[in-house]
């Protein structure tokens, strides 16, 4: 980014005739400098804009052949070339809220502990350990996953769900390895360091008034937490839930290497299943016909348009329930 | 008296639950580095860094052509993104109450969210399907379009700690805008922005997804970047989900690796900015 100007001249600007006569407009050097900058920030809405614009063209020929049936159909043919994606969404869906489900009370205790109940000397490698954990690669998780949580849940976890809750129809069936409920544990520790590090610092930013004042009243420490601090950062800590389940609805990887890849609804949590952005890493590069891709295409669609509205939702919500004080939106 | 004790009661065993809930969530964590050492570490050889792959069933062979590929998939990825995304921050933070600045924040929180795989669809409908074939330069520039707003939401923040005063004492001295904001204010905030950078490598260095069907893959060493390329998360991919005894030793070596060189990364990020700007991150 270097300028027509040289710095030397430039540095001496002020005293020159013209250059005083020029103060309050921009010299030419500013005024480029402000261009380079604005085509970079320029570049992104631009970016998404295309973005769409592909990923439109790209399933064009899919939303011609099954138009909104798309998503209510369940039948994926390719040779036949019907494609329906609803068991696909319902897996996405169902795979993210069982995440949500086993993850969000465990990361809100963990966040809870670090930043109120946890020694001093703890909080900080805590917090450090927990960043770290958010960087491990999807693909990492998903080896692991197959090898070592698997063979686990099958001799341990999965039968003793089935002894104890056998008479639910969710807990009923053979056994597999890969399975939706795999698939939804993995998840589960994937997007509980990011719940847990926003709703951490959604904590840190509650003031201690809200502390002292509800200790002095007399409540104990779990108390503060219920009727004091909790409600305090409620809006952030939504906030943070909901990233995880905007983490959780796009995860592919680690889902697409445990859920047993099924086109198929199941009401056994015990069988594999399917996910949107899985069907596109397992047939996308594999795919023969036009149509094959097309419908991919469109399921990428699908896909983005429900990540933009389950983060649209958040915001919104966010911005509704903090009234003006919106607690923890930097960390989001 | 009794409700007393009842309430301290709960307290003591809702705190107990929360030490729970730590050592559950700990506890996978631990095993997944715990397994990839005890898994991988014993393959690791020099061989491992200097060969590539030799055919299913004969064993040796390294995975020198994913750590060259991820290389350069990851490099060009960063030529695009960095810049665009630090001169977008800059943008952001200079003027911040402009309309373009609020498109583009908003938009980039919506790149944030957009799940990886729809990123390399869009990479694979722009450049892999109208050049008619994989080219590690689609994967790179879907990887770009991830680190972008990742870069450019850090940049703003950073350069928004620079105190005002600064900018106000170099305009004050006769600085034109321009150079005020390339050597007083973002110099200032360089390491800042170095350590933003190097986090947001560090994540796309891992990202399979969008490179299934761009880079997608090789057993050869290539420097050809419109060619198939391979990376250290693909080869993970390919091995952990091959039939073979071996590849699986193979996928959790390689997965050592890559976790490895994500690792530094984070931690030389973290250390730069803990040192210099003193923010908890």
């Amino acid at each position: 980014m270097t300028s027509p100007v040289s710095p030397v001249v430039d540095a001496i600007g002020p005293a020159a005739p013209s250059r005083t006569l020029n103060r309050g407009t921009s010299s030419s050097a500013d005024r480029f400098f402000r261009l380079v900058l604005t085509l970079a920030a320029l570049a992104i809405p631009v970016l998404l804009g295309f973005l769409v614009f592909e990923l439109y063209m790209g399933s064009r020929l899919a939303m011609g052949q099954f138009g909104f049936g798309f998503i209510t159909d369940s039948i994926w043919d390719p040779v036949a070339e019907k494609f329906g994606a609803f068991p696909l969404i319902f897996g996405t869906l169902l795979s993210s809220l069982l995440a949500l489900l086993i993850a969000v009370p465990l990361s809100l205790g963990v966040a809870v502990y670090i930043t109120e109940f946890a020694p001093r000397v703890l909080r900080q490698p805590v917090a450090f350990v927990i960043e770290l954990l958010a960087a491990i690669p999807s693909v990492v998780y998903g080896l692991w996953g197959i090898f070592v949580l698997i063979p686990f849940l099958k001799k341990f976890i999965f039968p003793l769900l089935r002894t104890l809750f056998g008479f639910l129809p969710f807990f009923q069936g053979p056994i597999y390895g890969p399975s939706m409920l795999a698939a939804s544990t993995i998840l589960a520790i994937m997007i509980m360091p990011f719940i847990m590090s926003v709703s951490r610092e959604v904590l840190l930013a509650v003031p201690n008034s809200q502390r002292e004042a509800s200790l002095a009243l007399g409540a104990t420490r779990w108390e503060a937490v219920t009727s004091a601090i909790i409600p305090y950062a409620r809006s952030g800590i939504f906030g943070a839930i909901i990233l995880g389940l905007g983490r959780a609805l796009g995860e592919t990887m680690a889902v697409t290497m445990l859920i047993g890849n099924r086109h198929e609804i199941a009401a056994s949590l015990f069988a594999p299943g399917y996910t949107m952005a899985a069907v596109i890493a397992n047939e996308f590069s594999e795919a023969a016909t036009d149509m094959h891709f097309s419908a991919l295409a469109y399921v990428a669609f699908v896909l983005f348009v429900l990540t933009v509205l389950v983060n649209g939702a958040a915001r919104l919500l966010i911005w509704r329930v903090a009234k003006g004080a919106a607690i923890g939106s930097k960390a989001l | 008296m009794n409700r007393r004790v009842l309430r301290r009661l709960v307290s003591n065993l809702m705190v107990g639950l929360m030490v729970v809930a730590v050592i559950l969530a700990v506890l996978p964590l631990m095993f997944i580095l715990i397994n990839l050492i005890l898994k991988g570490a014993s393959s690791l050889s020099v061989e491992f860094f200097t060969k590539t792959p030799v055919p299913a069933g004969e064993t040796g062979g390294g995975v020198v052509h994913a750590i060259v590929g991820t290389l350069m998939i990851v490099g060009l990825a960063s030529v695009f993104g960095l810049p665009l995304g630090i001169g977008a921050g800059i943008y952001c933070a200079e003027y911040p109450a402009s309309r373009l600045s609020t498109a583009a924040r908003f938009v980039a929180d919506v790149m944030n969210g957009t799940p990886s795989i729809v990123v390399g669809v869009f990479a694979w409908t722009w450049i892999v399907a109208r050049q008619k074939h994989f080219s590690a330069l689609a994967g790179s520039v879907a990887l770009a379009m991830l680190m972008i707003p990742m870069v450019m939401r850090t940049t703003e923040e950073l350069i928004k700690l620079v105190p005002h005063s600064l900018r106000e004492a170099a305009l004050a001295l006769g600085y034109p805008r321009w150079r005020t904001s390339l050597s007083i204010v973002l110099r200032t905030a360089l390491p800042g922005i170095v350590t933003g950078s190097l986090l947001a490598v560090a994540r796309v260095a891992g990202e399979t997804a969008p490179l299934l069907f761009t880079a997608l893959g090789s057993q050869y060493l290539s420097f050809n970047i419109r060619e198939p390329m391979a990376a250290l998360p693909l080869t993970v991919f390919t091995y952990a989900t091959g039939p073979y005894e071996e590849w699986h030793r193979y996928a959790w070596a390689t997965a050592l690796v890559l976790i490895l060189v994500v690792f530094v990364l984070s931690i030389a990020a973290r250390i730069a900015t803990r040192r210099r700007f003193n923010v908890n991150a």
